[in-house]
């Protein structure tokens, strides 16, 4: 027998003329979780679909308990005992839990011995599972349960998690780890990638770096810190640390008066809130997930239908204009320089089937040719205007200059400016988003999870680009999710807690026990506001 | 233990992009190996010489003059038709109610002829038949785009349907403006008087010919370098970011169907003006779903669609020679225009993907650099299927 449950020798696999592994040794013992790093585009989890059966490799052999085997299907793999739990559930709908679980299995159906059979799964590693319960009606945590259930069902001994906690809230992601040492204990052999490091600190037993497709080392958990596993995944020395200067002459530039947001469904998101933004200021907000932070900035960037209350922008000159009910494409006729970047980046902040340039050109297609605007430069300000809406050209040119700024100053990694932004990794398709938001010097900067999936150098590339927008005078209101960086970067905090505002703290010398508390009641520390 | 040993026969896996030339090529394999096909078919079907029928389908679409100039006529109007579908597929707004639009635009400029043509001086008739066909096809565009922007309907739906409620009306006006009374059909329209008919401009097929060119330009730069053309790719990939980006999805889905029916209306308004000079129910000629077609095989490039409404119509005024020249009837030139039709069609898919095969053993394929971008993204999986079931499964 070996050592490893299931080891990897020499893998190479090539994607064109681009390898996204080279030569990548590794293994996993049973009873051990490892936790695989990497820079996002690093090769993790091409890697891991390998092993699944999702690609088969070019190079190199796989070797399950010491002997050689080929895994051409995902159903090769699963017979092995591989399961793997994607990013993207792969769920029917409109089935049950156990109908999803025993989905595609041989032999006769039969649902009482399957759930059964589920329940001892469940009882045996801790699952809290409503079998019954259909796919549409369950929480994201709820639908990975059954992804995990569902790979344990079919007998899986060496168990894929892929950024299992990008989705869950901090609370589910603990209950996911005792799963995981359950799993360990049982003698199962666990990988999970994830990008957060206070979480391999807490739940692996080994970690394995990769780097531009190369296996580059691995150490025990207990023998490293994050500092050390930041620098081997991205080749040299990074400060991981957040300088926050103290705002530079802030003033009011939103006001926020007695907001309320409903859904269509005509349930009320935030209840009621007040708040101000100034300039020169980042307005940490924070909450646990869905709990209105995304409707609230989407109202501000006048992206909510259902809205009461009051938003207005506040000029140098003290003047004030209502940007509730105001329509995207009004706030920027009226000159206000608002950005945001969406929590849905491919979804709505990019349009994924376009490329870089093109992408560019979503907030500034509405102007002619630059050769245009020369020649009018003399002319009135209306005048101009009035030329720019009729004609009915577009400026292709400043995007594609834009997208060459924006890919060579953030260090995109991109074949090149014309390649859809689909085909790029998470974090240099957010580096273009939030580029693109930066490069129109905006007054307003609003961002939700700008981090999320990002690789932790990436991250702290996004944390700098914040901050200096900040020093610019811009008014910055940022949506976050690990508290951690949300108090190191905030100069106030405002804490939301069910749609309402539980407490706004000054950010400097926040306690992190405080704001946790306050997530979760509105009593929590109202009396700091 | 259950071991594997060998890797499957081939996978299929996703092509960045083909070059040019290269793509050129495959479409070339594609054709020859479609006219083997074909040349296998007659041989066994009916014994004759292939060369005697592709000579028929040439002599069909090019044999005289005059046939060539029906082939470039029938080209341009099938080229309107697909540029006017364009913008709404790029919209991703399913528009297959070209047929009905064309249609009724045709039956406005035949009203026009109709009711006033012996009351206006000509040019002011033309004028307002023009009007007419391009305000009824826009409105035939317009409705299911409002009940889409408005409801959110399936445009699918709502526009096939309209080609009905089309052909049922131009078949009661067929009717009440029938000449002779009970012959059923219209028959030529002011055929005395030739009021509302096109001029002619050098013969009688160079008009629709010239303005298929000026449409074709026209919605090239339209989709490329407007405004407009920008919203309708934003509004196509992805309604938020349309949102997102201060768009107003509706106004672009209205406006956008309202130039591609009023496109279709053109094409009607040049079939009854200057081509046909008359209307029944099928004026258009299935050429609203051809179109269809001709725009996919385009992929929605304006350029390109020449190419494939030129080839769709060889095809087919071809085949309609082969029953004439061999004795054959309609059913075998439709046989051989649809395996072409298939091997050009099934072509793209190798220009999008590559079939790898099982490496020989101790053949390694020559290194290759370059950097680990795309490692991982969600969309690589669906490109990789396996396509082979593993034989001999020894589970234990």
């Amino acid at each position: 027998m070996s050592e490893y449950a299931i080891e990897l020798k020499n893998i190479t696999k090539r994607f064109g003329t681009i390898v996204a592994n080279d030569n990548v040794s590794m293994g996993v013992r049973k009873g051990e979780i490892l936790a695989l790093l990497g820079e996002n585009g690093s090769g993790k989890t091409t890697l891991m679909n390998m092993i699944s059966g999702i690609y088969y490799p070019d190079e190199g052999h796989i070797f399950l308990d010491g002997q050689e085997v080929k895994i051409a299907s995902p159903k090769d793999a699963l017979a092995l005992g591989i399961g793997m739990v994607h990013q993207h559930f792969k769920l029917v709908d409109v089935l049950t839990a156990t109908e999803n679980i025993i989905l595609g299995l041989p032999g006769k159906l039969n649902i009482c011995e399957a759930e059964e059979k589920i329940r001892t799964i469940c009882d045996k590693f801790g699952f809290i599972i409503d079998l019954k319960k259909k796919v549409y009606e369950m929480t994201v945590s709820e639908k990975q349960t059954v992804e995990i259930v569902k790979v344990l069902y079919r007998g899986a001994n060496i168990l894929i998690l892929d950024e299992p906690t990008a989705v869950l809230t901090p609370q589910e992601a603990e209950r996911l780890f005792l799963v995981m040492w359950r799993m360990r204990n049982d003698g199962k052999a666990v990988i999970i990638i994830t990008h957060k490091m206070h979480e391999v600190k807490e739940v692996s037993d080994r970690v394995v770096v990769l780097r531009k497709g190369r296996y580059v080392g691995e150490m025990d958990t207990g023998d490293c810190d994050v500092q050390r596993m930041t620098d081997m995944m991205v080749g040299r020395s990074v400060s991981l640390n957040i300088t926050r200067k103290t705002p530079v002459d802030p003033k009011p530039r939103i006001e926020v008066e007695h907001l309320t947001i409903r859904d269509d469904e005509g349930v009320v998101k935030i209840d009621d809130i007040s708040f101000t933004a100034n300039s020169g200021e980042i307005l940490g907000i924070a909450g646990v997930s869905g709990c209105g932070q995304k409707e609230l900035l989407e109202a501000i960037a006048g992206l909510q239908k259902h809205v009461d209350g009051e938003v207005r922008y506040i000029e140098d000159d003290g003047s004030k204009t209502d940007l509730l009910k105001m329509s995207a494409q009004k706030i920027s006729e009226k000159g206000i320089a608002l950005s945001f970047v969406p929590e849905d980046r491919l979804g709505m902040g990019l349009v994924a089937n376009m490329n870089i340039a093109e992408n560019m050109m979503i907030r500034s297609f509405r102007n002619g040719p630059i050769v245009e605007e020369a020649v009018e430069r003399n002319k009135a300000e209306a005048l101009r205007k009035l030329r720019r809406d009729l004609n009915p050209f577009t400026d292709r040119k400043s995007p594609r200059k834009l997208a060459e700024t924006v890919v060579k100053d953030l260090n995109v990694v991109t074949p090149s400016i014309t390649t859809p932004v689909k085909n790029l990794s998470g974090g240099n398709v957010q580096k273009i988003l939030v580029g693109r938001e930066i490069a129109s010097k905006p007054k307003v900067l609003l961002t939700a999870y700008a981090v999320r999936g990002l690789d932790i150098n990436s991250s702290y590339q996004i944390y700098e680009l914040i901050n200096k927008q900040k020093e610019e005078g811009t008014a910055v209101v940022y949506v976050g999710e690990d508290l951690d960086v949300l108090l190191e970067l905030s100069d106030r905090i405002l804490v939301l807690c069910g749609g309402k505002v539980s407490g706004i703290i000054d950010g400097p010398g926040a306690d992190k026990n405080q704001v946790g508390l306050m997530m979760m009641s509105v009593e929590g520390g109202k009396d700091e506001n | 233990m259950k071991t594997r040993k060998s890797e499957p026969l081939f996978h299929i896996v996703k092509r960045k992009d083909m070059p040019f030339g290269k793509q050129v090529m495959v479409r070339a394999i594609a054709i020859v190996a479609a006219l083997i096909v074909c040349s296998v078919i007659t041989i066994i079907t009916t014994k004759m010489n292939p060369l005697a029928i592709f000579s028929a389908v040439i002599q069909g679409a090019f044999g005289s003059t005059r046939k060539m100039w029906i082939t470039f006529q029938d080209t341009s109007i099938l080229l309107i038709i697909a540029l006017a579908l364009t913008p709404a597929f790029k919209m991703k707004f399913w528009n297959i109610g070209g047929e009905g639009q064309v249609l009724i635009g045709g039956l406005g400029a035949a009203a026009c002829m109709i009711l006033i043509g012996d009351k206006v001086p000509d040019p002011v008739l033309i004028l307002i038949m023009l009007v007419a066909a391009v305000g009824l096809g826009a409105l035939w565009g317009a409705i299911p785009a409002i009940f889409k922007a408005v409801w959110n309907t399936n445009e699918t739906l709502c526009t096939l349907m309209m080609n009905y409620i089309a052909i049922q009306i131009v078949a009661f006006f067929t009717i009440l403006w029938e000449v002779p009374k009970g012959s059923g059909k219209i028959g030529i329209i002011n055929q005395n008087t030739n009021a509302g008919w096109l001029l002619q401009v050098g013969n009688k097929y160079l008009l629709t010919i010239l303005i298929a060119i000026l449409i074709t330009v026209g919605m090239f730069v339209y989709l490329k370098y407007t405004k407009h053309g920008y919203e309708v790719s934003v509004v196509g990939e992805s309604e938020m970011t349309a949102r997102y980006a201060g768009i107003h999805s509706g106004a672009v889905i209205i406006r956008t169907m309202i130039i591609s029916g009023g496109l279709c209306g053109l094409a009607g308004f040049l079939l009854v003006g200057s081509i046909h000079h008359t209307i029944t129910t099928t004026l258009a000629g299935g050429e609203g779903f051809t179109a269809v077609m001709v725009s996919w095989l385009a992929h929605f490039n304006p350029i390109a669609m020449i190419g494939a409404s030129l080839l769709i119509v060889f095809l087919s005024n071809g085949a309609a020679q082969i029953s004439q020249n061999c004795g054959l009837n309609q059913s075998f030139g439709d046989i051989i225009t649809g395996i072409i039709i298939f091997f050009i069609i099934g072509c793209e898919f190798f220009i999008r993907y590559r079939v790898v095969f099982r490496a020989k053993k101790g053949a390694i394929p020559a290194p290759v650099t370059g950097e680990a971008v795309f490692g991982g993204g969600p969309g690589d999986e669906s490109a990789v299927k396996e396509i082979k079931e593993e034989e001999g499964n020894d589970n234990d």
